[in-house]
């Protein structure tokens, strides 16, 4: 593997450290009753969302999922409007008319996340579609889960973009479990990335919990998507730590499974990286530290930011 | 240009043509106005809405897609999120329940779910209606569905000039709008101005003046509720023709405006008659302008069942010149 710059592996640590504390303090939140509805944390799975992004543009694109936390936090969301967002107020992303499974910064290209689970990909597939007829060369990555894998919006948006030889990474996030149900029980060939090879897509499957293997997978197709030999896919195998969501404790998860991954953990492996490139603990509790104060303001921020009043909404909504 | 003007170069051109140069027009004036669908680019597509185009513009903006409705129409939804106006072809509106995710959940949805900062400025075209024996598949009338959904804009023209002026608005509406074309309507003709002109969408049109009753009609129901009320004409009853046009956003004032004067009401709707628009427009009329109305409004809708093949039968689900006339008599009373 190629030797990278301290600062390179903290920045790639710092941002799974705060995708891990984004949902541990969410659920803090929602326990407390300030955050309702649903909320799918993105715990187990950092080493993606984290690995992908860093290897794109800011000007690039991407699409989320109903878990889409991470993917938010690692393509650089502010915490202050990602938590207020959580909380239903003004100052969130969507004006806290979204919601955790809505969460979208246009302005940036990050197409949201999405309640529908493999909705976002043919949607990926068109702002893929778009830059190209703009002439831009822009790359976009769309994640989707192991569930979203077997349905035709995903599938279809493949074949699309393999027809059309566009310029995206189809990042099939394998967390094994779709809810509830064990992927052998969802499909014949769980060897998720021959799904990409069936529609003619260059297609891999890797660690999806260590995270300079997703950035190096990464990095290499979003430089060949950029000289035009897209589409990719890339099938990054992981593990849920939760439920699938805050009120499923996740009984059915198996305990050697659980405690595979308590060991292979993205975070733990994230770590290594940074001492074998020489960082002290000390230096590591200091990034943590940091993230943690960043976290405790957001937190702040959002419990205390205002929510839209009854005349603003309605003033937003006229005209429907 | 707009409709008020008199006095304007004008030439007859066939429903299919208004569309087709408004579609021209509208790439012409934005280079991210493109469109796509099934068999469009070569064959011009199946109604020959859009021969042509790829001359002028090129596989980039006139794109074949596979059979593949719902990631197509994603597709365009992406492409419109991120500053593109794409205008996607749904071959039968029978079709579109494949892509119903795509649209109500997504299309319809982005704008008010990002707090206003996600614009779609799609338009997805079909066509419906009953004609020629298509069949159960191939024949519905589902403006209901779309007319349903907060978000969405809903057009239904029933003539060439209608068709060109509403289209050319759709392309430049910021929000996802289903215009929906009718398959029997691709051949008739009307004078449509030389110059260029468009037509906002949410004004509906008196396409005759009367003042004994108000038939309101849209889509392929116009031309039939215009023949109609040449025929009650004939017969002593001046009836007034208003066709809205676009059925979100709903022209209800020039609707309101017609029952005012004429105090009888038929709502025409080629769509099944069970729980249609029809029955929206009604109760809109009944809680705006009851006190002003001298008999219930009535509706004649199509059959409570799908379409059947055989021409003959066919004929019989939805409302025909006759049964127009005949329920329009029973409206003024004079059945």
């Amino acid at each position: 593997m190629k030797k990278y710059s301290i600062d390179f592996l903290s920045s790639l640590y710092t941002t799974m450290y705060k995708i891990r504390n984004f949902e541990e303090q969410g659920i803090k939140l929602y326990r407390q009753g300030h955050i309702r509805g649903y909320f799918h944390p993105y715990w187990g799975e950092e080493a993606i969302a984290t690995g992908v992004c860093s290897a794109m543009n800011p000007d690039d694109y991407i699409t989320s999922t109903h878990r889409g936390h991470g993917h938010c936090l690692a393509w650089g969301a502010d915490l202050n409007r990602m938590f207020a967002e959580l909380l239903g107020k003004k100052a969130g992303y969507c004006k806290g008319l979204g919601g955790s499974m809505h969460i979208a910064d246009y302005s940036k290209g990050n197409l949201g996340a999405n309640g529908i689970v493999g909705s976002g990909t043919p949607i990926a597939v068109g702002a893929a579609l778009g830059a190209s007829i703009r002439g831009e060369k822009k790359v976009v990555a769309t994640f989707v889960s192991d569930g979203g894998s077997n349905i035709g919006s995903f599938l279809e948006g493949l074949n699309l973009a393999a027809a059309w030889k566009l310029p995206v990474i189809f990042v099939i996030e394998n967390n094994q479990y779709a809810v509830s149900t064990p992927i052998e029980d969802s499909t014949g060939e769980t060897q998720l990335y021959k799904r990409g090879i069936g529609f003619g897509v260059e297609s891999v499957r890797i660690d999806g919990n260590d995270v300079l293997q997703v950035y190096e997978t990464a990095k290499a197709f979003v430089d060949r998507c950029r000289k035009g030999e897209g589409p990719f896919l890339i099938e990054a195998v992981t593990f849920r730590k939760s439920g699938h969501h805050v009120n499923d404790p996740g009984l059915y998860l198996p305990k050697e499974k659980v405690e595979y991954y308590e060991k292979h953990d993205p975070l733990k492996i994230g770590a290594e990286y940074l001492r074998n490139a020489g960082l002290s603990d000390e230096q590591l509790a200091e990034l943590q530290d940091k993230v943690m104060k960043e976290i405790k303001v957001a937190v702040d921020f959002a419990v205390k930011g205002e929510e839209m009043s009854k005349e603003e909404f309605l003033n937003f909504v006229e005209g429907y | 240009m707009n409709e008020s003007n008199t006095a304007v170069a004008t030439r007859e051109i066939m429903y299919r043509e208004a569309l087709n140069e408004a579609l021209k027009e509208e790439m012409r004036r934005n280079p991210n106005v493109f469109v796509m669908g099934e068999g469009i680019a070569e064959r011009g597509g199946s109604y020959k809405v859009t021969v042509d185009l790829l001359e002028e513009f090129g596989h980039k903006r006139v794109i074949d897609t596979p059979i593949s409705e719902n990631g197509f129409t994603g597709t365009g939804v992406g492409a419109a999120l991120t500053g593109m106006r794409p205008v996607v072809e749904i071959l039968f509106i029978d079709f579109s329940l494949l892509v119903l995710d795509q649209i109500i959940n997504q299309a319809a949805k982005f704008k008010f779910m990002s707090g206003g900062t996600a614009r779609v400025p799609m338009v997805l075209r079909t066509q419906g209606g009953v004609g020629n024996g298509l069949a159960a598949q191939h024949s519905q009338s589902l403006e209901m569905l779309f007319y349903h959904i907060p978000g969405l804009r809903v057009v239904m023209p029933s003539d060439a000039y209608d068709a060109k002026g509403l289209l050319k608005s759709a392309i430049r509406c910021d929000d996802p709008v289903i215009f929906l074309e009718h398959k029997l309507l691709y051949m008739n003709k009307t004078d449509v101005p030389e110059e260029e002109y468009t037509i906002p969408l949410g004004q509906a049109k008196v396409k005759k003046e009367g003042k004994d009753l108000t038939i309101i009609a849209w889509s392929g129901m116009v031309p039939k509720a215009l023949e109609a009320a040449h025929i009650l004409a004939s017969q002593g009853i001046d009836a007034e023709v208003v066709d809205p046009r676009t059925l979100v956003p709903l022209d209800k004032e020039t609707i309101l405006n017609s029952v005012r004067k004429t105090e009888h009401v038929l709502i025409v709707q080629e769509a099944v008659r069970r729980g249609g628009v029809a029955s929206d427009i009604s109760s809109i009329i009944q809680e705006q302008a009851f006190d002003y109305l001298d008999a219930p409004v009535k509706i004649l809708g199509g059959l409570n069942i799908p379409c059947p093949f055989n021409l003959n039968l066919e004929e019989l689900i939805i409302p025909q010149v006759d049964d127009i006339v005949k329920a329009a008599k029973e409206v003024v009373y004079k059945g």
